[in-house]
């Protein structure tokens, strides 16, 4: 059973803030889901000899020409970022 | 208004005649739908965003400069889903972590609409990030079912199915990552497409889980899918997954079913399906037989395990795909925050709703050290079952037939306290997106006043033989969405 301490690291990994409301919330609505999902662990044994899918379509080694395209400008990229500095993204330091 | 022209009624293959005819003009055309739009919208809420300047200046341009050089689907105005991307328009997603995000290019879906010269009113809403089924997982409010405006139009492609039904679109662009299109197809009472894996360019796509998103067109009949589908397929090189389709899409024609076999899947009426969708079920099976379609029973024995499977995938990849949202490129970002991670932190928590944190916490959970193998490995092995199975009935049957939605539109509100029975809604609709394949909704009839989706499935590349099964059950069927739709006194 998935615990609040479960969630957190979770979270953590996730890098996703959660309130103290909301940790408990997720807590008990993970439990239930993972429950639901869990039902796959039913086929067990059944599954040694059964590939997994990773992709439904036959397609393999999709390669392309090695050849220059031009990549967007500097400017265009930039465009959407909340804060640009020195012509780079702009991030608050790391560590506090 | 002064052109006779009524958005509730008129299909693109009408809406083109009349243009191709010169009895309309591409503006007349626009204003009939931006008229509908001014009307119904704030009671609807199908856009998060109408262009209706961009859109009447394109039109103008449409009716006086092209003359020969119009493209195949110039002037029928269309919605396009915010999931997909539009160079210079805002796309959000329907999230407030992108509220403010502007493409720097065009998804080559719309790329290749916009080339054939389509009118664009606007970007769709829908569940945030196409997480949900309801489209009360929007950012920015919810879309209201024009049948009924106290009832859902499904998702997460609902605001795409309920501009059609309400008529503020000729047709729409939709995705499908587990019933995204026909789930609200159905439950608006339109028709909804979702091809084969791969048939359509996702470039620009805002990805949700890559290996199951399609994207699919949202119209008022077979007829005009066919038309839509049939200009948005092909190779794309920025898409690796993307394929050429083995043939043309076809316009169809048929109206018989002569000497084909249905097989209607037991699990998928064992339980939850509504008896009145039941009902329009059966009958629309005794019509297939009318019409020379032979039906008979199969299995697709491991159905059980689809959607627990999906509901590890779908967040697994989206976990993985949301991690771009980050504060840094575009969209929001919160303050003030102490450092670098404190920001990810905050931006994320802040930025994302109840559903997407949910999904990408169950994904990483999944994907976590301890836990990879029993839940992911797992859940792809199931995939292969999944995959089996239709590949044993295709053996046997040429389509596989069930009901879209085990029920028909439900209450605002009715579901979103316990996500497992939102998760339910797309019962019918998730292993198919397994499977890859490509599949249909068409409106069969009415249950309590709501409109009834009815699904074909085929095997990967049938999209022909789709399109043809439905046009000629939509014949029989004759469903008048007008009629139906005035006597309910809307």
């Amino acid at each position: 059973m998935i615990s609040d301490d479960d969630v957190r690291h979770v979270a953590r990994l996730a890098r996703l803030h959660l309130g103290p409301d909301e940790t408990a919330r997720m807590t008990a609505e993970l439990a239930k889901i993972l429950e639901h999902v869990a039902k796959i662990s039913e086929l067990g044994d059944d599954m040694s000899g059964v590939e997994p899918t990773a992709h439904v379509i036959d397609v393999t080694n999709v390669t392309r020409a090695d050849k220059e395209r031009p990549s967007w400008p500097r400017e265009e990229a930039l465009r959407n970022a909340p804060a640009v500095g020195d012509e780079c993204f702009r991030v608050p330091r790391m560590g506090a | 208004m002064t052109t006779g022209l009524d958005p509730l009624r008129l299909t693109a293959r009408e809406a083109r005649r009349l243009l191709v005819d010169g009895e309309v003009t591409a503006a007349e055309l626009l204003t009939a739908y931006l008229d509908q739009i001014e009307a119904v919208e704030d009671a609807v809420h199908a856009y998060l965003q109408v262009t209706a300047d961009n859109a009447r200046r394109y039109a103008t341009e449409i009716d006086s400069e092209m003359g020969a050089a119009r493209g195949a689907l110039a002037g029928l105005p269309t919605a396009i889903k915010d999931n997909m991307v539009t160079e210079g328009v805002v796309t959000t997603c329907a999230s407030k972590i992108l509220h403010n995000y502007q493409p720097i290019y065009t998804a080559t879906a719309v790329k290749q609409l916009f080339g054939d010269h389509v009118v664009m009113l606007g970007k769709a809403n829908m569940d945030e990030f196409a997480m949900g089924s309801s489209c009360e997982n929007s950012g920015f409010g919810p879309t209201r079912n024009p049948w009924d405006l106290s009832t859902v139009p499904g998702g997460s492609s609902g605001g795409s199915a309920a501009a059609v039904a309400a008529g503020e679109a000729l047709w729409a662009l939709g995705s499908d990552t587990g019933g995204s299109i026909r789930q609200p197809a159905a439950l608006c009472g339109v028709v909804g497409m979702k091809p084969t894996y791969g048939a359509v360019s996702r470039y620009g796509l805002v990805a949700f889980a890559s290996s199951l998103d399609q994207i699919g067109p949202i119209t008022r009949d077979v007829w005009d899918c066919a038309l839509l589908l049939g200009h948005i397929v092909g190779r794309d090189p920025c898409d690796s997954t993307s394929i050429e389709l083995p043939c043309a899409v076809e316009l169809p024609t048929a109206e018989r079913l002569d000497g084909l076999r249905f097989g209607i899947p037991g699990e998928y009426l064992a339980a939850g399906v509504e008896p009145g969708v039941r009902a329009r079920f059966d009958e629309t099976v005794v019509r297939i037989e009318e019409l020379g379609g032979v039906c008979e029973e199969i299995s697709l024995p491991h159905t059980e395990y689809a959607l627990p499977a999906y509901y590890i995938i779908a967040p697994a990849e989206a976990s993985a795909n949301l991690a771009r949202f980050d504060g840094v490129r575009y969209g929001y970002r919160a303050a003030p925050v102490d450092d670098l991670i404190d920001m990810y932190e905050r931006t994320r928590g802040e930025g994302f709703g109840a559903e997407v944190k949910r999904r990408i916490m169950i994904g990483t959970y999944a994907l976590s050290s301890g836990y990879y193998d029993a839940f992911y490995g797992q859940a792809q092995r199931v995939r292969t079952l999944v995959r089996r199975d239709f590949a044993e009935a295709f053996e046997a049957v040429d389509l596989v037939v069930s009901p879209t939605s085990p029920t028909v539109a439900f209450k605002l509100g009715s579901r979103t306290a316990d996500p497992l029975a939102m998760y339910m809604s797309d019962v019918c609709t998730i292993p198919v997106n397994l499977a890859g394949l490509p599949a249909i909704s068409i409106p069969c009839g009415l249950a309590d006043g709501l409109p009834v989706g009815f699904q074909l499935i085929g095997p990967a590349f049938s999209e022909n033989a789709i399109l043809s099964a439905a046009h000629a059950l939509e014949q029989a069927i004759g469903f008048d969405q007008v009629a139906s739709f005035r006597e309910a006194g809307r």
